[in-house]
This record gives structure tokens, C-alpha cells and sequence, in this order.
């Protein structure tokens, strides 16, 4: 059993340097770390994740569907009537928790006399959650929730069905173009508390290895792209 | 965990003997490892992804101190806090520590080897906290008070009349008094009854997949959604993480990534992959107030720069042991502690001593598939193989062995003397076998023939006098 903290930490990475028969990075094999920091090196192409923007959206549905998410794609002025119409035809409560976000409060939800939206982070209780997406991945029909007041994290977890509102201009080709939006929103080193990506509803094969879905998180999951 | 890896060989003979262990392997056998195939098909990347990511780890691994510091310093500066702890008990007594500043009762657990291997929940209940596994086979091994027997399906050993069976023993105190004959019906329950204890619970606890150096974030995979939930609805959150999970930037764990879930369950990608970088944001409605990382160590910072090394590469997606024959034959609890397969026949020896383990790197036929299908390449039969010349260097090879491989090399140091015996010996053994062509029992073989016939040479001669028959040349160097 160690000491304190700083004797731990001494330890451990005085172990390390030890075993790699060195003393503290210094001088330029530093540099060159400190620089792939810096720079990021991308892995290598693939080249289903380069793909022109139209058959980005069709793929990114494509690889949804692939992975048991549902799509519905229409213009920004029908989204409201979608939601509450996909609600029906799968007999759920004209309910929802909806994330308190500029972009969502934008449709006419007022127009929609028998849909009562409450907005807020989500509750064990809650049945339907509406959220929109940070970006979605054509390249495997992944969305991107990035956490924050207008998204809180439980909304993608708790309710038995989620319900995402994504516009076609927020699917990219493959995880790097994420990681360059995050930089570019919340800045080169700062990501917020959550980033969820999200490849369809909670599934297990932990019995049988059989995929089962709906095992903590939402069983069902409904993708809104929205036409430009 | 309790090491029971020195009674591989009886371990091995109970669980040729289990039925339902043996109808839960036929499917394991046909299940992941043809999906894997099928998705790396679908990528015509694949193979140069794996070769990345080797090249990826065996970047962060030369560079491990400064990735860890540049981590910490990351996550501190994110309100966050990381502990570093060498040894398991190090781990334990920070774990236990952080849940008793919170006054914890429950912690919700998600799948963490590491917590395994470090013996954590035995841990956390002497102390009166009730560690509660939320990933649905580790719930259900934690029912049954079994140990995992694979490192991403950990009730894989077990078939669905097991399953029901445990539930019904075990939930019927909670209201649900039927047995269920529905996998579907059999993870709606398991959700019902785990739903109520993640809302209840004071610390969620979760391993990492990858520790991301350029954010300060930890990484995790998962397909239930139980990780996300575990780091998401109690007020503290803490990651138990190994030295070795830490990479350097968003666009390796891309590249990880892309190789991760193929290999293990065949999927394009996982339904959750989760990057979480400190506690709650100011305005933030939900998370968890504290966020706490315990890095361990546990002797793998010895094995850095040793021959043994290329192990500390792997991301633990369970390939190996998805295509090992004889993981197929005996599954994973045989191999007696944490981490069962090849991966763990390389590790077990390193982590728990070569002593206590020393028949798992000899449990390998040295097929090879284990590192065909390894997304970082690692050489697992080249690491057994170091393991068997260390076990034979410190005698602790059975003196039958050794007799045998003494007499062994005698003999092959003496050509002319070789091909004499074993010209008598062939034309005996083929004589006497010619009726059956298979031995039942045969003189200082019993310990094959215990077990299996021993074929009867065909006609022909050995090896050698067929090769100078057929005008086979020698080169000399």
C-alpha cells in the first residue's frame, strides 16, 4: 500500500519511464508529441465516409434503419404533424419530455392541439422524449448528442421511445468530421460534460447472444430528418 | 477474484462434463466470430484500420507518461479529479473512500473488468455498500454469484432455461412469480427491477474503453445504455481505468473504434459510445456533481518495455477468445480467474504470477486465429510461446516434460542415431497397428492415449526416409 497521492503518482509514472529506459520526455521527441497533440493525425480513409451530402443523408438512413432506428423525412414545416402522427401509429401517449432548445421551440407545436409537450430533462416516468442532434455519422447511421442546457443527457436514456429531430446539413461523413464540429463549437480542448453517440435503440446479447432490444435505454427510436 | 487457474486441467474436465455450458458454447462458436466476418468484409478498410491501430497503441505506449500527465491535467482542469493508484488495494481503498464521502449505500455498476480483477465488489460489500451490476449478464452472474466467463458477453456460459431460472429464484420476492420462457420478456423484467435501483442509486461506477489524453475525456461501449445511465443519474461518478487505456486524440479513438465493435460483436458500430469529460456544467439539468478517475496500474507499468509488452496493446474486444478452439471446447471459467482465452493466457501469468498459472499459455494449440483475427495484431502465440520458455527456465515444466525433452533433444543432436530409433520404432508401431491403424494404449504415451487413440503410422517409412526417397536435397547454411 502507497502513500499519498503524489507518492502514487510518482510511482506509477516513475515506473513507466523506468521500464521505457528513460527519464521525462524532453527536448524533441517532446516536440513531436506535443505536436500530434496539436495536430491530430487522421487515421485512414474510409471511404463510405466521403461521400457527397446527398448520399451522406441516404446512407446515413440507410445504416439507421440497419440498426432497427425508424426514419421519416420531410420539411421543416410538416415535423410537428410527423411526431404526433408516428405517436399514433404506434398506439403511445400523445405525451413527451422535448429538450428545452431554441432549435426544437422553432416548429409550431402549437398547431399540434393533442400533443402536450413538457420541457425539461427527462424522468423515470417519462414515456417519449423529443431531442434534436449535435450531428449525425453517415458512415454508420450514429447521432451525436452533445450534453448542455438545451440537451440534457437523460432525454437520450430514460424514456421507452426518443424521438430526434436532425437536419439533413447536421450529417457528416464519418467520427472526424464530429470531432471537428465539437472543436469548432465548444473549442480545441474543451468538450462538454457528455458527448452520447447513438447507433440506434439499447440492445443486448447477453442471453444467447440473441440482440434484444430495449434493454435500459429506449426501445424504440424515431429519426425526423428534416429536408433543406 | 479467487485464482483458480493452478487447477486448469480439473476445470477443464468439469466443464467438458456441463451440458449447458457445452450447448452455450456450440452457439458462441457460429455466433460472433461468423459476424465478425461478415462486418470486417463490409469495410474494405479493415485491415488497414488494424494496422493503425497498432501503430496508434504502440505510439501511446512508448509515450505513456506524458499521455497520462497530459490526461490528468485535462480532467483537472475540468473540475474533475484522478487518482493513481499502483496496486489493486491502492484501487480499493480509493474506491471505497470516494462511495464513503458520499455516504453511499448502492453503487451502480457497469460492466468493468478491471473492477473484476481487482476484486471490487467483495470489497465494497465488507464495508456495507451494496455494489449493484447493471450490464444484464452481469447482472445475472452477479444473481447467480458466479464470476464472468467472457470479457464483453460475461453470461455467455449459460442458455436461456438458466437464465429464467435464476430470475424466477431470484425476483419472485419482488412480485414477478412466473417463469418466463422469452428472452424478450426475460430483459423487460431485468429492466424493471434495475430501472428503480439506478435512480436510487449514490455512485454510478464505470471502466473505459479508451482514456482520450487530448480532452481529458473517458471513453465507453456499450450496447444497453447501463454505462450511460450509471454515469449519468447518481451524483458521483467515478472511472476506474488501467494505465494502457489512454490514447492520445479523438482521431485515434476514431480509428479504435472502427476496429472495436467489429471485432467484437460484428457490428458497424456499438448503440452507445459515450465520451464523458467532468462533472455536471454550470446550467447543465442533469449529471453527476463529481467526477473522479482512478488510474491503476497493477503491475503492468513492469511489463512496458519487456518482450512481453505487445499485450498491453489490446482494447479487449474478446476476438481472441471468440475464435480460440480451445476457449470453444471449454469456455472461459476454466481458466480459473479474470481474463479467460488467449489474451488471458498471456496476461493471467503477468498479473497473478506464472507460478499460479502456468498451464494457461500451455491451454493453446498455437492455431494461429487468435492473432488473425486480433484488431491491434497482437502476436498471442509468440507471447504463450515466451511464457512456456520462462515457465521451463524456472523449472516449473512437470519432470515428465523435462525427462522427455531432454531425451528430446539428445536425440536430435545426434542425426544418424535419431533416424535409426524412430526408423525401428515407425515400422514397430505400424506393424503392431496395422490391424485397427490406432492405438487404444501404448506404453509411456498413457497420457494421450488416456484420452484418445494414438494413430498407427501408414506404410512408408518416417518422414525422413520418405523425404530422401522421393530425392529430397539437405542445404547446408
Amino acid at each position: 500500500m502507497s502513500g499519498s497521492h503524489d507518492d502514487a503518482r510518482a510511482q506509477i509514472l516513475g515506473g513507466i519511464r523506468r521500464s521505457l529506459h528513460r527519464g521525462e520526455l524532453s527536448g524533441g521527441p517532446r516536440q513531436a508529441v506535443e505536436a500530434r497533440l496539436a495536430a491530430p493525425p487522421r487515421g485512414p480513409d474510409v471511404a463510405r465516409a466521403r461521400l457527397a451530402q446527398p448520399e451522406k443523408v441516404e446512407l446515413f438512413c440507410q445504416w439507421a434503419e440497419a440498426n432497427n432506428a425508424t426514419v421519416a423525412r420531410v420539411a421543416a414545416g410538416d415535423v410537428p404533424g410527423e411526431v404526433t402522427a408516428y405517436l399514433a401509429r404506434n398506439n403511445l401517449p400523445a405525451r413527451a419530455a422535448m429538450a428545452p432548445s431554441p432549435q426544437l421551440d422553432g416548429f409550431d407545436w402549437a398547431g399540434q392541439k393533442m400533443l402536450s409537450l413538457r420541457r425539461g430533462r427527462g424522468e423515470g416516468s417519462d414515456q417519449v422524449s423529443i431531442t434534436g442532434a449535435f450531428a449525425a455519422i453517415a458512415e454508420t447511421g450514429t447521432l451525436v448528442m452533445a450534453s448542455g442546457p438545451e440537451h440534457p443527457v437523460t432525454l437520450n436514456l430514460l424514456p421507452d421511445t426518443h424521438i430526434v429531430v436532425l437536419r439533413e446539413a447536421d450529417i457528416v461523413g464519418g467520427y472526424e468530421d464530429v470531432w471537428e464540429r465539437l472543436r469548432a463549437r465548444y473549442g480545441k480542448d474543451r468538450m462538454p460534460r457528455t458527448v452520447n453517440t447513438i447507433t440506434g435503440p439499447s440492445r443486448t446479447g447477453d442471453i444467447e447472444q440473441a440482440m434484444e432490444l430495449g434493454a435500459h435505454g429506449p426501445r424504440r427510436m424515431h429519426i425526423v430528418v428534416v429536408r433543406e | 477474484m479467487q485464482s483458480t487457474a493452478h487447477d486448469f486441467k480439473d476445470n477443464v474436465g468439469a466443464a467438458l462434463a456441463n451440458p449447458n455450458l457445452q450447448e452455450s458454447l456450440t452457439m458462441l462458436k457460429v455466433g460472433f466470430s461468423e459476424r465478425r466476418r461478415l462486418a470486417a468484409e463490409r469495410l474494405p478498410e479493415f485491415e488497414a484500420l488494424r494496422d493503425r491501430a497498432r501503430d496508434i497503441k504502440n505510439h501511446a505506449l512508448a509515450n505513456l507518461d506524458f499521455y497520462l500527465e497530459e490526461f490528468e491535467r485535462k480532467v483537472i482542469g475540468l473540475g474533475g479529479h484522478v487518482h493513481w493508484a499502483p496496486t489493486a488495494a491502492d484501487a480499493r481503498r480509493i474506491i471505497a473512500e470516494l462511495c464513503q464521502s458520499v455516504g453511499a449505500r448502492t453503487v451502480a455498476k457497469s460492466k468493468s473488468m478491471v473492477a473484476e480483477e481487482i476484486a471490487l465488489n467483495e470489497h465494497l460489500e465488507a464495508i456495507g455498500i451494496a455494489p449493484i451490476e447493471t450490464d444484464l449478464g452481469e447482472y445475472i452472474i452477479q444473481l447467480r454469484n458466479e464470476p464472468p466467463s467472457h470479457i464483453i458477453a460475461p453470461a455467455v456460459h449459460l442458455t436461456k432455461d438458466q437464465v429464467a431460472d435464476t430470475f424466477l429464484e431470484h425476483h419472485t420476492p419482488l412480485g414477478f412469480t412466473k417463469r418466463l420462457t422469452e428472452r424478450n420478456d426475460l430483459v423487460a423484467e431485468a429492466r424493471y427491477v434495475l430501472r428503480q435501483k439506478f435512480l436510487d442509486a449514490d455512485v454510478g461506477l464505470t471502466g473505459a474503453n479508451f482514456l482520450v489524453a487530448e480532452t481529458g475525456s473517458s471513453m465507453l461501449v456499450t450496447n444497453e445504455g447501463n454505462a450511460d445511465l450509471s454515469n449519468t443519474l447518481p451524483k458521483m461518478h467515478i472511472v476506474l481505468a488501467t494505465i494502457e487505456k489512454v490514447i492520445p486524440t479523438l482521431e485515434d479513438a476514431a480509428v479504435l473504434l472502427r476496429v472495436l465493435a467489429r471485432s467484437a460483436t460484428g457490428q458497424e458500430s456499438s448503440a452507445y459510445t459515450t465520451l464523458n469529460t467532468g462533472p455536471k456544467r454550470a446550467g447543465d439539468l442533469d449529471g453527476p456533481s463529481a467526477y473522479h478517475v482512478v488510474i491503476l496500474d497493477n503491475g503492468r507499468s513492469n511489463v512496458l518495455g519487456t518482450e512481453m509488452q505487445e499485450i498491453l496493446r489490446c482494447i479487449r474486444c474478446g476476438a481472441c477468445m471468440n475464435h480460440c478452439p480451445v476457449y470453444g471446447a471449454v469456455g472461459g471459467h476454466a481458466y480459473g480467474w479474470v481474463y479467460p482465452g488467449p489474451m488471458g493466457a498471456v496476461l493471467t501469468p503477468q498479473l497473478i504470477g506464472v507460478e499460479e498459472a502456468s498451464n494457461l499459455p500451455n491451454a493453446s494449440t498455437f492455431c494461429g486465429r487468435c492473432e488473425s483475427v486480433c484488431p491491434v495484431r497482437i502476436p498471442l502465440p509468440k507471447l504463450m510461446r515466451h511464457w512456456r520458455e520462462r515457465e521451463f527456465e524456472r523449472h516449473l515444466t512437470p519432470k515428465a516434460v523435462r525427462q522427455g525433452l531432454a531425451l528430446w533433444g539428445f536425440l536430435a543432436r545426434r542425426p544418424k542415431l535419431y533416424r535409426r530409433l524412430t526408423g525401428i520404432a515407425n515400422r514397430v508401431l505400424a506393424l503392431f497397428g496395422r490391424a485397427e491403424g490406432r492405438y487404444g494404449a501404448l506404453p509411456l504415451a498413457g497420457g494421450w492415449t488416456r484420452f484418445r487413440d494414438f494413430p498407427a503410422p501408414q506404410p512408408g517409412g518416417t518422414f525422413h526416409s520418405q523425404w530422401a526417397r522421393h530425392g529430397g536435397t539437405r542445404t547446408r547454411p
